[in-house]
């Protein structure tokens, strides 16, 4: 069947984050998506950020696994459309983002009760 | 600096039958920001994923929205099947492709109602409803539902469409563009119709593309970017180009969508000339382990599925990613400047969709 083609994930630190994205921007890659997912990793509690990109109707996908209420910098400056993303991501998961271009600072979701994605 | 004001838009308002809530703020009668704020119609759906098992969960998918339902089904099938690596019959992947059409088409009429609502003609409202009853009506006819329509499954469909319903349905279709031509014509010619949409909400080819549009709006704005060149379904097969127009402005976002219509029509007729015969569904063993990133174009533009499964019968998490909620920083942006009484009309070539936001 023809479709998406299976994408390799590439996993990152924290630290590297920032640099390549700006390097998949300078590439001419668009930003798809930012997806948080909290998952268990030896009974530990880890949230994973999935950051996808397209060129030419090709993705690339970029990964990095974080602490719950741990801080991450913000790519925002570099791609304008991922502030939404990391309002989303910080009103549901609590990830504190530093230097969104566009903070909400946690009014863009409406819930019941703080961070609702991390509850069990 | 004039003196600033905040009126609060939404969540309820008359002509934003969408729980989006927006504080605009003005100076005088001019928008100088908005922001949203979204939230209100959350359902849980995401995480109802790890309790339903994987071939049940379609059902639930395709209740993430009532507009593009069929295309949420497709896409979590998809997925699935990109896991499991099911080759889902020749015949299946035809009839998905005439129903994602049949989506594409009375979508973009009820947008066009409700477009035609934003800027006061009710008459015209009345039109494009009507043509979209008839829309329905086919749909109901080859899927057996009007809204959900239940039709998809992992490893194909769960019905097929017989050769005379298939001629029927390209007759009616072919009869439907008479009377697509007068409203489209209403729409793109009418002087009214002109002063409301003609350079309003102005969204340029670089700022569409800075901040990730996708869909009608981009491809108003001059990107001819369509996730259906993917070539999932049967796409692959079919011949056609996106539509493109380059103003960038509320008009061109309605001229887009209207030549959508017929472009839908164009590659319905295509499916039905090249349908093969044959199977339409698959057996499916087993259970998905692995995870994928799927991609469509639904009718307002790239939606994104990632699935992740480990080996037991219910999925891990599953994530949509709608067309509506990456297209809010155009819509913030194309807002802005705008006259208060432009703001409905705005919002609504977009064509936000709240219930695929609040998964």
């Amino acid at each position: 069947m023809a479709m998406e083609k299976r994408i390799e994930i590439f996993i990152l630190t924290v630290d590297e984050l920032v640099s390549r994205t700006r390097s998949l921007h300078d590439e001419g890659y668009r930003l798809v998506q930012i997806c948080c997912s909290k998952v268990d990793e030896s009974g530990k509690a880890v949230l994973e950020l999935d950051y996808t990109f397209d060129k030419h109707y090709n993705l690339y996908n970029i990964r990095i696994s974080i602490e719950e209420g741990a801080e991450i910098p913000s790519i925002s400056e570099i791609f304008g459309s991922a502030f939404v993303y990391e309002n989303e991501i910080h009103d549901l998961y609590g990830v504190s983002i530093q230097g969104i271009s566009i903070d909400y600072r946690g009014n863009f979701y409406k819930t019941a009760m703080p961070h609702p994605f991390t509850q069990d | 600096m004039g003196k600033q004001t905040i009126i609060p838009f939404g969540p309820q308002h008359p002509v934003l039958p969408e729980p989006l809530h927006l504080d605009l703020v003005l100076e005088d009668e001019r928008i100088v920001d908005a922001i949203p704020s979204i939230g209100y119609v959350h359902r849980g759906l995401e995480l109802l994923v790890s309790k339903k098992e994987y071939a049940e969960y379609v059902y639930v998918a395709e209740r993430i929205c009532g507009i593009c339902s069929f295309m949420h089904g497709l896409g979590y099938c998809q997925a699935v099947e990109e896991i499991m690596e099911i080759q889902v019959p020749e015949r299946a992947l035809f009839l998905r492709t005439i129903w994602a059409e049949l989506s594409r088409i009375h979508s973009h009429l009820m947008w066009f109602g409700l477009a035609a609502d934003a800027f006061g003609l009710e008459n015209l409202f009345m039109l494009s409803w009507r043509l979209r009853e008839s829309v329905l009506d086919i749909i109901e006819e080859t899927s057996g539902g009007r809204v959900i329509f239940g039709a998809c499954k992992i490893g194909g469909v769960r019905r097929d469409i017989s050769p005379e319903t298939l001629r029927d349905m390209c007759q009616k279709l072919e009869k439907l563009k008479g009377h697509m031509d007068r409203l489209t014509g209403v729409f793109l010619n009418d002087r009214s119709v002109g002063y409301r949409l003609k350079g309003i909400g102005v969204l340029t080819r670089e700022d569409a593309q800075r901040l990730g549009a996708v869909g009608p709006l981009l491809r108003a704005s001059g990107v001819d970017m369509d996730m259906r060149r993917l070539g999932y379904a049967a796409y692959e097969r079919l011949s056609f180009e996106p539509v493109t127009e380059n103003d960038g402005d509320c008009y061109a976002r309605c001229a887009v969508r209207a030549r959508e219509l017929y472009q839908s029509i164009d590659l319905i007729a295509q499916a039905v000339s090249m349908m093969p015969d044959g199977e339409v569904d698959t057996k499916v063993l087993g259970a998905p382990k692995g995870e994928c990133f799927m991609r469509l174009e639904q009718p307002r533009g790239e939606v994104l599925y990632y699935v992740r499964a480990d080996g037991t019968r219910y999925i891990e998490r599953f994530r949509v990613r709608t067309p509506t909620f990456t297209n809010i920083p155009s819509m913030i942006h194309c807002l802005k400047g705008c006259d208060f009484s432009d703001v409905p009309n705005v919002i609504l070539t977009i064509d936000p969709c709240i219930s695929c936001i609040e998964r």
